[in-house]
């Protein structure tokens, strides 16, 4: 296959999550969402390093991995300590920060 | 052959994708990025790149995913507040404008590269020990700034995650200051076993009166 095919559906896929975070509320989907968009960057950096033939792609996408493992980490322990507060699930609710 | 796996892999992704956005329950939504994540390690191999597959499948749809399952089980999820009107219609249309802007820009560009199928293979391109070989040469920095990453975010989950105050059922904590307790409670008296504490209080106590020891159900020491 084309590499050209790869790159659309990565732009697809990014497209998709970018939507997802627009449309759900849910701070848990939200971050799936990210989870989508991040992959989406990973399979576009693995489809130019198959282009060029090295692999520096590759490495870039498993930085990227490491770096969306830490940000699910501290996503996920911000929503435990929402939800031991026993405030509401809901992003459009926790606007405390937006002034 | 691996035209066939392509659209096979590429609708399995796009279909888990389309399902972790659009389905109302957040487990269902997980399961759905699981099965993404297994269609893009397909894509992976088809594209050469082994390790990042293997990783793909083992880090990512596993352990990752699994967290999220603990997460989405333990804060329930259940209901979903709708959206505001402005963002249900923005949303969706900034993505398909989004979308048709990306396609344009790659399809319609005129970069050779990008309608071929790559450069020629080599024996051992995307293998471990070739990707391993290039962490500790080339991108051994991002390699040591990737591990204190992940030990920076770990330490900051704990942080965010720990329990700040008491019990949470603060009638419950009443009770249990309320309660009696041993007086060996908390002492290393308690870590050394009550039975050998009564003994040395006894041997400690002996020379002024022969007496029973002080029956553990008095007030609390702490």
């Amino acid at each position: 296959m084309a590499i050209g095919w790869y790159l659309t559906v990565s732009a697809l896929i990014f497209c998709i999550g970018a939507g997802g975070v627009l449309t759900r509320r849910n701070p848990l989907v939200i971050l799936l969402c990210l989870e989508l968009m991040l992959n989406a960057a990973n399979l576009a950096l693995v489809a130019f390093a198959r282009m060029w033939g090295s692999e520096a792609g590759q490495i870039f996408a498993l930085i990227v991995m490491v770096v969306a493992a830490c940000e699910v980490t501290v996503g996920l322990g911000l929503i435990v300590a929402i939800s031991r507060r026993n405030l509401p699930i809901d992003v459009d609710e926790l606007h405390e920060l937006s002034g | 052959m691996s035209a066939v796996l392509f659209f096979i892999a590429a609708i399995g992704a796009l279909a888990g994708a389309i399902a972790v956005v659009t389905l109302r329950n957040p487990f269902y939504c997980v399961l759905a990025l699981v099965c993404h994540l297994i269609a893009l390690a397909a894509l992976f191999l088809l594209l050469r790149a082994e390790f990042v597959a293997a990783a793909q499948v083992v880090v990512y749809a596993g352990a990752v995913m699994v967290l999220y399952v603990f997460v989405v089980a333990y804060v329930g999820g259940g209901e979903e507040y709708a959206t505001g009107a402005a963002l249900r219609v923005l949303g969706p249309l900034f993505a398909v404008g989004l979308a048709v802007e990306l396609c344009i820009a790659m399809l319609g560009s005129a970069l050779s590269g990008i309608s071929g199928k790559g450069a020629p293979y080599v024996l051992g391109f995307g293998t471990p020990a070739q990707i391993g070989k290039l962490f500790l040469t080339d991108y051994l920095f991002p390699f040591e700034a990737a591990s204190l990453l992940l030990l920076v975010a770990a330490v900051g989950a704990v942080v965010l995650a720990r329990r700040r105050r008491g019990l949470e059922d603060p009638e419950l904590e009443r009770r249990l200051a309320l309660t009696p307790r041993s007086v060996y409670t908390g002492t290393m008296a308690e870590g050394g076993g009550v039975p050998r504490a009564i003994h040395e209080i006894e041997e400690a106590t002996a020379p002024v009166i022969v007496q029973e020891p002080a029956m553990p159900t008095t007030a609390n020491k702490a």
